[in-house]
């Protein structure tokens, strides 16, 4: 029990960091936004965190609640062009502003360029880790019984619509992104404070993707839905990892190959993800049995 | 000044060649294929085993990969976005769907090529430099120029004036009225695929020769480009993705040159931003928003 709590403690850790991030990109979808910005809005507050604890030796606390402010504040005056564009415009636009954010920090002397920051104290505890996954999960879980709840509910399904029914979509929309973006932060600083180190490098497109495919697969119609598509995603390759190598393939290869096919499953038979199967499996079950 | 445009007119006609491919797809189906990198990449490797494991000349592999990869598009659009026509979400689901093959060709391409950088075998090119005035240019950028100005005219004389170009063009602009018509769309669509996944093979066998480096991310940084060209282009608009993919090779050229390297790709998505927020079809695009 010991030596598996050893092994798989940073694995757990990673689970709960990845489904905070699947949250922060529930927090855009379940409002039909499709927005790639997170894992920019992460590079900055990973990177704001970090340099209030190294430079100006700030306590933790406040180190985590500028990680999770600065890309807030960020978020409101970029928001406000982005919102506009629909569907697919809005995540190109965002895709452009996380390489943008990359770029800049990739050529910042400030924080060392492409470099980053290392040597970062690691405060970050697994408690920490579970107390914030809880306290947004509980959040996004009171928020959707609300009023407001319904109203995002709305926008998602139709946003015209909604729009007739007195709910200013560019507000909730807004909200929501900014929102996003300070969950994303959050993350981010928790991660700088786990990993030791931030570099530009690893927060470019393919984290921003990832985060997509968690909340994806995992499912948007519950809140649970991304925790459990981060947790699962982030664990199968461990699990993976004694199969691939009975099977005689790499393991970085077959961690790709597998997450592409579940997603490419969960797309084409599960389009509302792993949290709705009990009820797709029941809904199958049922046309079944009435045709025969 | 001059050696700059020569170079800034080889790098576009790169990026013409992955563009428009890209453009098509979108023009037709209205989704954003991002499956299109990994055509991209599999294309230059298919070449380069040829010549490498094969012997064939260059010419001879080349053909091959663009049948090859012409062949993938038309599996790739069978599986990953036929299932998906009729959906509600058909793009939303049809980018993740595209996302997923593209991870399940990346992973397949790093079993069976590995991580590291792959290059053409010597000799696979003539390695012949001419003088243009003060400006040089070697016999392999001029090919390259030459080959993917041929096979974008040969696009745009399909697209105008055959009975093939004339139907992907009546399915772009509405499937379900070209289907009342008689044009067979399920077939259309399978051959914009092929003959949009055979440029983009080409065009990773042009760029695998040019900067003699290919390996199973290479598609990565070439698909953002990409975007921004079909963006600053106009989504659809094959015109405009040549003009576009142009207007950026030189902008990039010209940016390295006056503001060193780290810049460069800040510039595609300053620009791919700058078009979203202020002219979001583009240069050459057409309406928004299309009827079904």
């Amino acid at each position: 029990m010991e030596s598996f709590l050893a092994t798989y403690a940073s694995v757990f850790q990673f689970m709960l960091l990845n489904g905070l991030l699947a949250l922060s990109v529930y927090a855009t979808l379940c409002c039909g936004q499709l927005s790639l910005a997170n894992a920019g809005f992460m590079c900055i507050g990973a990177f704001a965190s970090a340099v209030l604890t190294q430079r100006a030796s700030a306590p933790f606390p406040l180190a985590l609640a500028a990680g999770a402010l600065v890309p807030a504040l960020l978020a409101v005056p970029l928001g406000f062009p982005v919102l506009r564009l629909r569907g697919v415009f809005l995540a190109i636009a965002t895709i452009g502003f996380g390489e943008m954010v990359r770029v800049f920090f990739v050529n910042w002397d400030y924080t060392n360029g492409a470099l980053g920051l290392v040597a970062i104290p690691q405060h970050t505890t697994t408690l920490l880790l579970v107390a914030s996954v809880a306290a947004v999960t509980f959040f996004f879980a009171r928020l959707r019984g609300s009023r407001i709840g319904y109203a995002l509910e709305a926008l998602r399904e139709d946003e015209p619509a909604a729009s007739t029914l007195g709910i200013d979509p560019a507000r909730y929309k807004l909200a929501m992104f900014v929102l996003g973006a300070a969950i994303a932060g959050l993350a981010g600083a928790l991660e700088a404070h786990l990993t030791f180190m931030v570099a530009p490098s690893g927060y470019g497109f393919g984290r921003a993707v990832d985060m997509l495919v968690w909340a994806v697969v995992g499912g948007i119609s519950r809140v649970g839905g991304p925790l459990l598509g981060a947790f699962f995603l982030t664990a199968l390759p461990e699990a993976l990892r004694a199969a691939g190598h009975a099977v005689g393939l790499a393991p970085g290869p077959l961690r790709m190959g597998v997450n592409g096919l579940i997603l490419l499953a969960v797309v084409l038979f599960l389009p509302n993800g792993l949290v709705a199967a009990p009820a797709a499996v029941r809904a199958l079950l049922r046309r079944r049995k009435a045709r025969t | 000044m001059g050696q700059q445009l020569l170079n800034g007119i080889f790098l576009g006609s790169i990026y013409a060649l992955f563009a428009v491919g890209y453009t098509l797809v979108f023009g037709v189906l209205d989704i954003l294929n991002l499956a299109h990198q990994a055509v991209f990449m599999v294309g230059a490797f298919l070449a380069l085993t040829l010549v490498a494991t094969a012997g064939l000349p260059f010419w001879a592999a080349m053909g091959a990969a663009m049948l090859a990869t012409a062949l993938l598009g038309i599996v790739l659009e069978r599986v990953a976005f036929r299932p998906l026509r009729g959906r509600a979400d058909s793009n939303f689901s049809g980018l993740i769907s595209s996302l997923a093959a593209a991870s399940v060709l990346e992973a397949v391409a790093l079993q069976l090529w590995g991580p590291d950088v792959s290059r053409f075998p010597l000799g696979t090119f003539p390695d012949r430099v001419l003088r243009v005035g003060p400006a040089v240019v070697s016999l392999l950028q001029l090919t390259i120029v030459a080959l993917s100005v041929c096979l974008m005219l040969a696009l745009t004389l399909t697209l105008q004036r055959t009975r093939l170009g004339r139907q992907i063009r009546a399915v772009a602009e509405s499937p379900r009225a070209a289907q009342v018509l008689g044009v067979p769309v399920n077939r259309v669509i399978a051959l914009s695929f092929a003959l949009s996944s055979a440029l983009g093979g080409a065009a990773g066998v042009l760029f695998g020769l040019a900067f003699n480096s290919i390996s199973p991310d290479v598609g990565r940084t070439v698909e953002l480009k990409g975007l921004a060209v079909i963006i600053l282009g106009g989504m659809g608009s094959v015109p405009g993705a040549v003009l576009a993919a142009y207007l950026l090779g030189l902008l990039e050229v010209f940016t390295t040159a006056e503001l060193g390297s780290s810049y460069r790709d800040a510039v595609a998505f300053a620009v791919l931003f700058g078009v979203l927020v202020f002219r979001p079809r583009g240069l050459l695009g057409g309406a928004a928003v299309r009827t079904s």
